[in-house]
Parts: structure tokens; C-alpha cells; sequence
């Protein structure tokens, strides 16, 4: 699905990515962890093709293409979707029309035709019910003055909506109540196939008891510094961070 | 990534920027009395209109031309203008196959298709045209389906033969010949326009629309539209208009006027795509327009609505007189600058009748090099009891090479009047742009979506079938200008 190698970014003379090595198969869900600042956001939004970083060394192959010579929304097109740390509101615009327009335009990058209205009315019902988003959500300005939790339960909606072959949630379980977090996790679980993979950025554990995730990454300092099985969550939740910067501090 | 930008935008052009080879009847450069004189002989002129013409021309010599506008460009040079350029008629026209095919091939490039207004005509409810080519008016459709309603939609040269008590009754009511520099110049020398009288208790069947477009080269357009809602009735109105691209400016200076009797409603739109110059400033249309509507008598409304996008210069402020007591004036305005474009644009409402409201939302889109004023007036008279006004008045930077700036006047002479102010500005978000793009909306569509959504208040206001023009002219016109 996606191949990650020795990636690195910087933004001015501050490198961020420090030689980053990730792959991810289809049909599997990873999770990156790390502390505050190491970078975690930074390699989400260099895949999703945010111009603000200066790319220095690396590759990323993405289904047999080369990730980094795409525009975003190319890349979005061939199917990678960011569920963003912090939605953007854009006022005027209703969701349904956002929406719409990106199914649209993807659907026309593959040839395909427009989708009919009544077609695409039935897919919003659908999709939104997996989130148990709000309808009158659904006709409000994209993330205007929505609540914290509803702009990431829509984060997701808009994901099952856009149906992408890699989906990277960036937090999005911070913020939601308990029970949000069950039909969040619920709802990506529904959406899991064999076809698709997840890459899961969470400081907590209990996300994981949700989305059981295959692999578990730890990002320190712009590196993966540890790879594991689940039970390396269970390890952090449990131990902190300390042996990990201990360990690796004199790496810096 | 701003130099690609500003690339991307150099190769956006001007799509209506063609002109049309027909032959022309012109008066020479220049303005003096005969030249007036030979206009109102070429339109066999009743003796009333021609010193109406000279009266204002008059007047006009010792005007200046306005300074206070927060504009700056090369002063047009009066004598250097063509007053009167109309194609040349063969002789009459008694249906559209007699129009010249130039014309028409010319109106199908701008999407009117008369042809098509022809072939649908009585069939479903549909707009009616009048079209002005230079300085003459070419064809009105539905002429006949509006007058079994009573309805008098024409040229305002025909309407000056066939109904001049109207004309006369009306003309100058609201602008008054002598109201400002160039609606006196309007007044001297203006050659066409359109004219429109609903009669009591008439609801127009239909959109009437006037196209105008400039086609000659060192023309100005100078028309005069008249419209007048008698008791009880209602017209939707929509005006267009476009011209070809030249390094020279051309002057483009109408007069619109508006009148409401006892419950009468007018809805004025306007799509304004005049050329606006190229990327360096160079050429375009200098649009010196005065729009005036005054609710005459109670429980009228007066509704302006405008999109302006085209012009070098554009220097406008489409007005209401609130005389009537419980009469309404709106004023809903998209205006967006790009390149070296300057707009000055607001609104005046004067409150004079009691229980007055008035509702401005305007809409200023700056990108590029460009400067983008609002400028209102609320007035409200003594004796204007219970006057509302709400104003809201937002700004839109793309870019920070663009300016954006807001003029509001207020004036209270009653007690009782409630007045209330909004101000914003914004700048389209490099976040917002990324956003979409992440969902696969490359830059020009999520601009063209970010700004409709931004504009969405005035463009709800249009027609249907205007609105979709001008979300699309929106989105043209701004084409690769990111912020
Ligand atoms: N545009 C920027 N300008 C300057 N520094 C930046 C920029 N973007 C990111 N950084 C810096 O890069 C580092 C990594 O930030 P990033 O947002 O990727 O961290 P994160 O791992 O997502 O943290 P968190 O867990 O708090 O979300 C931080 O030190 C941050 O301040
Ligand atoms: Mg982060």
C-alpha cells in the first residue's frame, strides 16, 4: 500500500523528519505513538502533500506511484485521505456540498461519471448513520461552529463517504466523549477491509482496545525508534516515555 | 509559490474579448452642442428631450469630475470620444431573421441565443430581452407576450416615440440631469438604453433582462434605463454586460433609474463583466454608473442586487430614496477586483418616509494588485420615524498585495431610528485551500467553492439562472489568484 523510505523534512533550517521507514500492507491498521512535538503530525501532512515542508532525502511509494511527485489532490485521488488533528471550518460552504464536490472530482480523476443526486443523497444517509453523525450536520457549513467531538465524528463520516484506500487519523480520537469514541472506533472498524489500510496517530491505549491495531510504532524525535505488536501500547500506557528518550537521547 | 500563482493567473484571460465586424454609423470624436444636436436629429428627438440634452450639457461644462472616489487612473479625455456609434440598420426590424447575422453570432458567443429565446417563446415562463450594441438597441424579445399583459418593455429611443408622456413624467426623477458629473454627461449625450412600465396591479411574467455591450473601438456607452412599477405592480430586471478586449480605456457612464408607486416592488440585478484591463492595468472599461431608485409612495421596495467583476475603474452606487412611508430598500453587492482593477462601490439609503428599512450586505473580493472600496451612506431625515437600517459589510483579502477598504457614512437626524453596522475581514486560509485539496478539490475549485460560500447572502438573491452565471464568473475571475 504505502512504502516509506528514510524520509526526511524540514521546515526552514529545522528538520523534522529524520529518516522516517514505514511500510504498510493492505489490510493492516498501524498505530504511530510518540510524544508531543516528534513529528507525528508533520509526517502526516507531508504524505497528504502540505507544501510548508521542505522534503530533503527519502521516497514514498503509494499503490506503485511515486507519493511525492503528486499535487494533494492527486494524492488524495489515488485514495489517501488525512482525517486532520484540527478540522478547518469553511463558512458558506455546506458540508453536503464540500462533499459532493470531492466525491466528484475523484470520481472524474478515475473516469468515472458524476454520481446522481438521489445516488449520492442514499450514500450520505448511509454513511452517516455508521457515524451517527447529526443530519443537520451534514447541511451545516463544513466544521463551522461545530463542537470539538463533531468535527472529528465528521472527520470520519467524510471518510467512509470518500471510501480511500489509506486512511491516516491524526488524533482524532482526542476530544470525543466515551461513548463518540465507541461509534468512531466502530465505524473505522466497519470500514476495514482487506483493500484498505489505517495508519492510527493516538496518545492513548484505549483507542487500541477499539481498533486493534497490527503494528504499533513509537516516533521520537523525528524517527521510529521501536516497532512492536499491540502490546508495545500497553508497555507506554504503562512505563511513559522516560526509557524511551533515555534510550534514545543521545541519538539526537 | 506567489510567482507561480501570479503566472497562473497572467494566463487568464478575458473570455469575452471579441469583437464584432459590422459596419457602424458614427458621429465624430468629440462633444459639443451640434454633436448633441446631430444625436437627438438621429433619433428624430421631440424638442422637449433635446433641451433636456442641452440643458444638462450645459450644466455639465461646469462640473469637475469627482475626486473623493478612492481610485486613481488617467482622467478620460472628453473629446476624444465617440458619443453615437450604432450598426447600421437595412431598414426597420420587424422580427429577429432581419437582425444582422454578425450581431447575432455575437450575442450567441456571450450565451443569450435570441434564436433560442425565439423558439422557446411562450412555451414556459422565460426572460425577455433588450439588447444594446454600442449605442443602440438591437432587439427586444417577448415584446408582443408582455404588451397582452400591459407590460411596456422597449428601447428607450422607441419608448421616447411611442410613449413619450411616460418618459417625460419619469425621466430624471431620481437622477436628476444635474445629480453628479457624469449622470449630467449621461444626460447630454446618452443614445439608448432600455424602458420598462409595469402597470397597476401587473406581475410581470417573466425576468426582463437588457445585455449591453460595448463593440467599437473608442466608443463610449452612454444609456438610460427607466423603470417604472406602477401601483401594486412587480418586475424582476436583470442587466448584463461585457466588451472587448483594448489597450485603451473606454467610458462606460449609464443612468438607471427606478420608481415605485403604492406597493410596488422592483428587483434590480446586475452581472457586471465589462473588460477590466489586462494583468499590467492596461485597457479595460472605466465604469462611471449612477443607479437610483426611488420608492415614490408607501409600502414599496426598491431591491438592488450586484455582481461586479469586470472594469478597470468601477465607480457605483446603486441608491433608494425611501419615501414612501413603510418602504424597503435593499442593496446586495458582490464586487471583486483582481490584477490593477479599482472598485468603489457601496450603496446610499435615504430614510424619509416613516417606518423606513433598509438592508446593505456587500461583499468585497480583493485579489492581485487590485483595490476594493465599499462606500455607503445611511441617511435617515427628520420625521423618518422608526427607521431600520442593517448594514454588513465584509472583506475578502487574497493575497497581500491587494487592498480592501470600508467607508461607511452615517447620518441620524431622528431620534428613533435603530442603525446597526457589521465589519469584517477575512483572507482565504492556505489551511482552508489545503483542507480541500486533501478531499481532492484542486485551488481553483475550492476558491470558486470558498468564495461562493462567502458570497453566498448576494448570490441567493439573484435568478436562478443568473446565480449560476455568476458563481461562474466568480470563480473565472478570480482564477489562480491565491492567498
Ligand atoms: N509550520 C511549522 N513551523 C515551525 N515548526 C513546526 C511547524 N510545523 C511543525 N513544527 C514543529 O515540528 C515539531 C513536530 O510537530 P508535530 O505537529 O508534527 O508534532 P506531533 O508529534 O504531531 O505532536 P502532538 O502530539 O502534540 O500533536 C514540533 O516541534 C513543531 O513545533
Ligand atoms: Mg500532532
Amino acid at each position: 500500500m504505502i512504502s516509506i523510505k528514510n524520509l526526511h523534512a524540514s521546515i526552514g533550517d529545522k528538520e523534522i523528519l529524520r529518516g522516517i521507514n514505514l511500510e504498510v500492507k493492505a489490510g493492516e491498521v498501524h498505530a504511530i505513538m510518540g510524544p508531543n512535538g516528534s513529528g507525528k503530525s508533520t509526517l502526516s501532512s507531508v504524505l497528504a502533500g502540505r507544501e510548508d515542508y521542505e522534503i530533503t532525502e527519502g521516497e514514498v511509494i503509494f499503490n506503485g506511484k511515486n507519493l511525492l511527485d503528486m499535487a494533494a489532490e492527486d494524492r488524495a485521488r489515488e485514495g489517501l485521505f488525512l482525517a486532520f488533528q484540527y478540522p478547518i471550518e469553511i463558512p458558506g460552504v455546506s458540508n453536503i456540498n464540500f462533499l459532493r464536490t470531492a466525491l466528484n472530482e475523484i470520481r472524474a480523476y478515475h473516469g468515472q461519471e458524476e454520481m446522481s443526486a438521489k445516488d449520492f443523497l442514499a450514500l450520505v444517509k448511509d454513511k452517516s448513520k455508521l457515524v451517527e453523525l447529526d443530519s443537520k450536520l451534514a447541511s451545516r457549513s463544513v466544521n463551522e461552529g461545530f463542537s470539538g467531538g463533531e468535527k472529528k465524528r465528521n472527520e470520519i463520516f467524510q471518510m467512509a463517504m470518500l471510501n480511500p484506500k489509506l486512511a491516516i487519523l491524526d488524533e482524532t480520537d482526542s476530544g470525543l466523549d466515551i461513548d463518540a469514541l465507541r461509534i468512531v472506533a466502530s465505524g473505522v472498524n466497519k470500514l476495514k477491509s482487506k483493500d484498505n489500510a489505517t495508519i492510527l496517530i493516538t496518545h492513548y491505549q484505549r483507542l487500541l482496545d477499539y481498533i486493534v491495531p497490527d503494528f504499533v510504532h513509537i516516533l521520537y524525535k523525528g524517527r521510529i525508534v521501536k516497532s512492536g505488536g499491540k502490546e508495545l501500547a500497553l508497555e507506554l500506557e504503562a512505563k511513559g516515555y522516560d526509557e524511551i528518550k533515555k534510550e534514545f537521547e543521545l541519538a539526537d | 509559490m506567489a510567482n507561480e500563482i501570479l503566472e497562473e493567473h497572467i494566463q487568464n484571460e478575458y473570455k469575452w474579448g471579441f469583437t464584432t465586424d459590422i459596419d457602424a454609423d458614427e458621429a465624430p470624436k468629440g462633444l459639443n452642442e451640434d454633436i448633441i444636436r446631430f444625436i437627438s436629429a438621429k433619433k428624430s428627438e421631440p424638442d422637449w428631450l433635446l433641451e433636456f440634452r442641452l440643458k444638462a450639457f450645459r450644466n455639465w461644462k461646469n462640473m469637475v469630475e469627482p475626486q473623493w472616489a478612492h481610485v486613481s487612473y488617467k482622467k478620460p479625455d472628453f473629446q476624444d470620444i465617440i458619443y453615437y456609434s450604432a450598426p447600421k440598420p437595412k431598414k426597420e426590424l420587424a422580427s429577429l431573421d432581419e437582425v444582422d447575422p454578425e450581431i447575432l453570432k455575437t450575442f450567441e458567443k456571450l450565451g443569450i441565443s435570441l434564436e433560442e429565446q425565439k423558439r422557446l417563446s411562450g412555451v414556459q415562463s422565460n426572460i425577455a430581452v433588450d439588447v444594446v450594441f454600442d449605442s443602440v438597441s438591437v432587439k427586444t424579445t417577448f415584446k408582443e407576450t408582455l404588451a397582452e399583459k400591459g407590460i411596456i418593455f422597449c428601447s428607450f429611443s422607441e419608448a421616447v416615440q411611442e410613449h413619450p408622456e411616460l418618459v417625460k413624467k419619469y425621466m430624471g426623477m431620481a437622477v436628476p440631469p444635474t445629480d453628479n458629473f457624469y449622470a449630467a454627461l449621461n444626460s447630454a449625450v446618452f443614445t439608448d438604453g432600455s424602458f420598462c412600465y409595469i402597470p397597476k396591479g401587473v406581475r410581470s411574467p417573466m425576468e426582463l433582462s437588457t445585455y449591453f455591450r460595448i463593440n467599437a473601438s473608442g466608443t463610449g456607452q452612454f444609456e438610460r434605463t427607466l423603470i417604472i412599477a406602477d401601483e401594486d405592480a412587480y418586475v424582476s430586471y436583470l442587466e448584463g454586460c461585457t466588451a472587448p478586449q483594448r489597450d485603451e480605456n473606454q467610458l462606460h457612464a449609464a443612468v438607471v433609474e427606478i420608481i415605485t408607486h403604492k406597493n410596488a416592488e422592483v428587483k434590480y440585478s446586475t452581472v457586471q463583466n465589462w473588460y477590466p484591463g489586462d494583468k499590467d492595468g492596461k485597457g479595460g472599461i472605466f465604469n462611471f454608473v449612477t443607479k437610483r431608485g426611488i420608492c415614490l409612495e408607501d409600502n414599496s421596495k426598491i431591491s438592488w442586487t450586484q455582481v461586479e467583476t469586470g472594469s478597470a475603474v468601477t465607480w457605483k452606487y446603486p441608491s433608494v430614496i425611501l419615501k414612501g412611508n413603510n418602504s424597503v430598500g435593499e442593496f446586495y453587492s458582490v464586487a471583486v477586483t483582481n490584477n490593477y482593477q479599482q472598485a468603489d462601490t457601496g450603496t446610499k439609503m435615504i430614510h424619509i418616509g416613516k417606518n423606513t428599512r433598509s438592508t446593505i450586505i456587500s461583499k468585497g473580493i480583493s485579489a492581485g494588485f487590485s483595490n476594493n472600496s465599499y462606500r455607503g451612506l445611511v441617511q435617515i431625515k427628520k420625521g423618518a420615524s422608526n427607521a431600520r437600517n442593517f448594514s454588513q459589510c465584509d472583506s475578502l483579502l487574497m493575497g497581500d498585495k491587494c487592498g480592501a477598504h470600508t467607508f461607511p457614512y452615517i447620518e441620524i437626524k431622528d431620534k428613533s431610528a435603530v442603525v446597526e453596522h457589521e465589519a469584517t475581514t477575512s483572507k482565504i486560509g492556505e489551511d482552508q485551500l489545503f483542507y480541500c485539496k486533501q478531499r481532492g478539490i484542486d485551488n481553483e475549485k475550492a476558491i470558486g467553492l470558498i468564495v461562493n460560500g462567502y458570497c453566498k447572502e448576494v448570490l441567493n438573491k439573484l435568478p436562478m439562472e443568473f446565480a449560476v452565471e455568476a458563481q461562474k464568473l466568480l470563480a473565472i475571475s478570480l482564477e489562480g489568484s491565491v492567498g
